[in-house]
């Protein structure tokens, strides 16, 4: 068996309670307290996750930008140093290669912020299509330099104010400042208003020797308002309910971003050619054959990944994610599915291992926040 | 971990219990712990057939599903309804509230292959 990579906050793991599962090579934390709790202090209060596993990648030098509008599906002219996109990077047929952020870190300087599993595979995907000079373009892997925190709910702007003196108020979502010191580490940190939780909060990147100084400074500092450490099953249901799409489930090298309901992220419009535009402009201008929409159960029942929807016995598509989601109390999943069934109110049935059961179209975002 | 002494197990991680005749069904805490917060029971009917080995419900967590296997074979008599509408009693008290079928069982000699407490507990320390 492969050794598993383990993040720098691992060794806070045990004492904490979790238990640890393989995610994509990787020895994570899936919960600490349970889930049902750590999603609900999550939404209540703050949680803060060890998401150091997940990727970057920096581009830089004279021609990123160009080298970059002509990869992905965002307008990337359209950022400025301290701002951040999320975009899709797509294959000629217009499927995902994978989703993730890109912060533009100054004028020729781009981090991309991307999907743990898929590190190697964007890293690869981007040198293969770079035609730049070296100098020109440069794709350097960083993951091992960053570990990434995230803190995430309505206290968790409260909390992380009180160990800095860097005034996040003024840091408005999708921006991020640098570098930002907390009580007592000498590091700078990357502090971006962005998430994975449909929450308000910050993901704050540091150099690896620092992260796990910095865990526990804010597990300390946020114990009074109720910070809690959160894994990676509250990460899925928190994502869930929020509609953000998760790679390998509502993406993936066959499914696009237009089909995935993601048209916001994807600038058919803009100057420059991109991998995937033809596709993805005819599919913008047409409609897709299928469409990712949400389902509620009728029946007793919770749908999950990969169950096979029907209508009138004929199969239209296939359950992306399903659980009961712990914020709303209901039997709900994600599902991409044939288009003339994807009208709200339309029941379907979903085959969950041995009985098919009924299921309803309703409108997404699940959650509405605010 | 609790595990009473005078239950029987399986190494599917159920719980036996001999009652005249009959034996109740349940989960035990190592795998309800290892589940996390259940959200949905399935269970079979009254008067369902129970083969051994085979699966006769399932057990749903927030993040999984997992199968039931029977440790015995037999005729369902009783179901515990009460698991319909709250699940978490299998997190709260799985060797109690948590009971999930009785079953007439129809093969005696299939008591030999269920373990003791002291047994099942070698199979959980080996899973760790």
């Amino acid at each position: 068996m492969k050794e598993l990579k383990r993040t720098p906050i691992y060794p806070e793991y045990a004492e904490l309670g979790a238990k640890t599962i393989d995610f994509g090579g990787w020895d994570m934390p899936v919960q600490f307290s349970g889930i049902k709790q750590e999603h609900e202090a999550t939404r209540s209060k703050a949680g803060l996750f060890d998401v150091s596993h997940m990727g970057e990648i920096l581009v830089s030098g004279q021609h990123s930008e160009a080298f970059l509008q002509s990869m992905v599906t965002n307008d990337v002219s359209k950022l400025a140093p301290g701002k951040i996109h999320y975009t899709i990077m797509c294959n000629e047929n217009g499927g995902t290669i994978d989703d993730f952020l890109i912060y533009m870190l100054k004028e020729d300087e781009y981090l991309l912020v991307v999907n743990a599993a898929n590190t190697q595979k964007d890293f690869d995907w981007l040198n293969e299509h770079n035609t730049y000079a070296a100098e020109d373009v440069k794709i350097v892997n960083v993951s091992d330099d960053y570990a990434l925190l995230a803190l995430q709910g309505p206290k968790a702007e409260k909390v992380l104010q009180s160990i800095t003196d860097t005034n996040l108020s003024l840091i408005k979502f999708f921006h991020f400042d640098q570098p930002v010191y907390f009580t007592g580490i000498d590091t700078g940190a990357l502090v971006s208003r962005t998430g994975y939780t449909g929450e308000d909060g910050f993901e704050i990147y540091i150099e690896s020797a620092k992260a796990r100084d910095l865990w526990k400074l804010i597990l300390k500092s946020g114990a009074e308002e109720g910070v809690e450490p959160v894994g990676l099953g509250a990460r899925d249901t928190l994502r869930f309910e929020a509609n953000l799409p998760l790679y390998g489930q509502e993406l993936s090298s066959d499914i696009t971003p237009i089909e995935a309901g993601l048209k916001f992220a994807v600038k058919v419009d803009k100057q420059a050619d991109f991998i995937g535009k033809d596709v993805l402009q005819k599919q913008v201008e047409d409609g897709t054959e299928r469409k990712l929409v949400g389902l509620e159960m009728i029946d007793k029942g919770i749908p999950r990944n990969s169950y096979t929807v029907y209508s009138d016995g004929e199969a239209i598509g296939v359950v992306t994610s399903g659980t009961q989601a712990p914020t709303l109390q209901k039997n709900i999943g994600l599902a991409l599915i044939k288009t003339p069934y994807t009208e709200v109110g339309t029941e379907v049935t979903i085959q969950v291992r041995k009985r098919e059961l009924k299921a309803v179209v309703i409108p997404t975002p699940f959650l509405k926040k605010g | 971990m609790s595990l009473p002494k005078d239950l029987l197990y399986s190494e599917e991680h159920e719980w036996i219990k001999k009652e005249d005749g009959k034996v109740r069904i349940g989960i035990t805490d190592f795998a309800q712990d290892e589940l996390g917060d259940i959200v949905f029971v399935e269970l079979p009917e009254v008067g369902d057939t129970l083969e051994a080995d085979e699966p006769f419900g399932s057990v749903e967590s927030v993040k999984t599903v997992s199968e039931l296997y029977a440790p015995l074979s037999g005729k369902v008599v009783e179901v515990n309804e009460e698991l319909e509408d709250s699940p978490e009693l299998v997190n709260e008290s799985p060797y109690e509230k948590a009971w999930m079928v009785v079953v007439e069982p129809s093969d005696e000699a299939e008591f030999d292959d269920l373990l003791s407490a002291d047994a099942y507990r070698d199979v959980i320390n080996e899973d760790d």
